[in-house]
């Protein structure tokens, strides 16, 4: 198989249009169009807002991409696409471009799991990812704790969140405090002015008996519904709400759990790699966290830079660059975009 | 030149390979079925066959051409996005047509072209001898306000038949490929620059605005 595979890998299962062009491990190209701005007003992500602007960006920044790589799409051995899971709408319009350019190319077309994306995507910061290895992906649409065995092929979840994603969590929490979307920035600037003690807000899914079904699940609501509690009751007592505080004790909480459970799965399943991805892997405690843990747990922490941590073409184009080494066959050209993929499909290939 | 043709503005998937010489259009290959959630899985393999059937490759097409709606929207951009990103991959142009033109323009006398647009409302304009008269609308089937038209037709016509003043045709009619090249044709024949293809949405998206922030 070929050495250093350029991929191009297109990304739109939410609200980021993504197009990033690796060459094995190297980051070539990470071009991305969001339309963040545009949701902010309704505090969430508008789906068809999100497929509307996919379809405008699609074309663009595939071609900005390719400028920014100094390429052609002749130069490509490889065209990764997000398949799912995410917005139905929105990654059919990536789905159905990187169909149209595989057809008009010839270049082999991988239809890709945008959770082991997330965890592809250290290759790029960290080099080839020791196997197995530990995921934790936390963001607005994701809370999963995942065992990577084989990154061309057998990755599976151990655990995930049984209600809200953690991201969801911010984006809610932040919208108590007056904060805006998306929660999970300005929830992080607050908190460093804040007392993480302040308060202690509960830890789901961690009592005993919950800790024998849902080892290595998450549960985010209760934690929301709690600090909406704690705020009313404040103000129901006339006090001001400490919005840094409040903050800090929210996302201590939600850091708590993340860390705790993912490190006892690495310990359980004797792995020494935990790699951290997703947008809320750009948090600033949940890294310091992990990394005091980790290192006292005897585990190697590895998380690629804040801006490969949220959603992005860069991503799905590394796990197509590692299935192109591999030697994994390309997927057949009338796959479906598929808004619940199972986590352990890596790519389209495994099911034929 | 050899043109690629895809449209899926409608429960139908089309694609097709229209052969335009000056002002003669012939029908090389085509692909269609009506599968209201399966355009992104068959219009890639459509047209993949309908290379296939003609004996071509993607070398052998100069352009594309693709009805811009108004449609349902996913469907509708899943033909768009292939539609550009096929065209920008084989350094093609493409160019836009509207999708009802498609079924209008082959009409004759004043008749009422139009497409499902659900919700018991449907995506319609008024053409008089084949040529479209003002912008297309969208409206429930039931509310259409008085056109002077004497005859519906097209799939949203054939759905809602009980439903509108006029006759209506019964075989659903879906966008004619052949008429959205030919009306592409002096552009194609001329060499204009490629387009950036917009959806005529006609809709504003439907936004759930967020939960009530609670009282500060
Ligand atoms: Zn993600």
């Amino acid at each position: 198989m070929k050495n250093n595979p350029v991929v191009m890998g297109i990304e739109t299962s939410c609200d980021e249009t993504g197009v990033g062009i690796v060459r094995g491990h190297e980051l070539l190209a990470d071009a991305v169009a969001s339309s963040v701005d545009e949701h902010a007003r309704f505090g969430g992500v508008v789906p068809e807002v999100a497929s509307r602007a996919h379809l405008e960006a699609m074309v663009p920044t595939v071609q900005r991409a390719l400028d920014d790589a100094g390429l052609t799409l002749a130069d490509l051995d490889g065209i990764a696409v997000t398949a799912g899971p995410g917005l139905a709408g929105a990654l059919m319009v990536g789905v159905g471009a990187a169909k149209a350019y595989s057809l008009a190319t010839g270049i082999p077309l991988y239809g890709v799991n945008h959770l082991s994306a997330h965890i592809a995507v250290d290759t790029l910061e960290n080099g080839p990812i020791p196997e197995p290895a530990i995921g934790l992906l936390v963001s607005g649409g994701h809370s999963s704790i995942m065992m990577v065995e084989d990154l061309a092929g057998k990755v599976t979840q151990l655990g995930a969140s049984i209600d809200d994603a953690a991201g969801e969590a911010f984006d809610k929490v932040a919208r108590l405090l007056g904060l805006p979307f998306p929660g999970g920035p300005y929830i992080d600037k607050a908190a460093k002015e804040g007392d993480r003690a302040f308060v202690r807000f509960p830890r789901g899914l961690t009592a005993a008996k919950d800790m024998e079904k849902h080892r290595y699940d998450f549960s985010f609501s209760g934690l929301k519904t709690a600090v909406a509690r704690w705020i009313e009751a404040q103000r129901a007592e006339g006090n001001n709400v400490p919005v840094n505080d409040v903050a800090a004790a929210f996302q201590e909480a939600v850091c708590d759990v993340l860390t705790q459970k993912a490190i006892l799965a690495a310990k359980e399943h004797g792995v020494g790699t935990i790699l951290l991805g997703g947008g809320v892997a750009a948090n600033s405690r949940l890294r310091t966290l992990a990394v005091e843990r980790a290192e006292d747990a005897g585990i190697t922490l590895r998380y690629p830079r804040p801006k490969l941590c949220t959603d992005n073409g860069a991503m799905v184009a590394a796990l197509g660059s590692h299935l192109v080494s591999a030697g994994v066959a390309p997927s057949v050209i009338d796959f479906p975009a598929n808004s619940s993929m199972d986590v352990e499909v890596v790519s389209l290939a495994n099911r034929l | 030149m050899r043109v690629l043709a895809i449209d899926t503005s409608t429960a139908a998937v089309q694609a097709a390979l229209v052969d335009l010489d000056d002002d003669e259009l012939f029908l090389t290959s085509f692909r269609r079925e009506v599968d209201a959630r399966g355009h992104v899985e068959k219009l890639a393999p459509f047209i993949e066959g309908c290379l296939a059937d003609a004996g071509r490759t993607v070398k052998d097409v100069d352009a594309v051409v693709a009805g811009i709606g108004p449609g349902p929207f996913t469907g509708l951009r899943v033909g768009m996005v292939t539609a550009a990103a096929f065209a920008d991959g084989a350094g093609i142009p493409v160019y836009g047509v509207c999708s009802l033109d498609g079924i209008g323009a082959n009409t004759r006398g004043r008749a009422l072209a139009a497409t499902d647009a659900r919700r018991k409302e449907i995506y319609w304009a008024v053409y008089e001898d084949g040529v479209r008269e003002g912008e297309p609308q969208v409206g429930k089937a039931s509310e259409l306000p008085e056109t002077g038209a004497d005859y519906a037709i097209g799939e949203g016509a054939s759905k809602y038949a009980a439903e509108l003043p006029m006759e209506a045709e019964a075989t659903p009619i879906y966008p004619d490929l052949v008429k959205l090249v030919e009306l592409a044709g002096p552009r194609l024949l001329a060499g204009a620059p490629s387009e950036q293809l917009t959806p005529l949405y006609l809709r504003r998206p439907d936004a759930q605005p967020a939960e009530a922030a609670p009282k500060a």
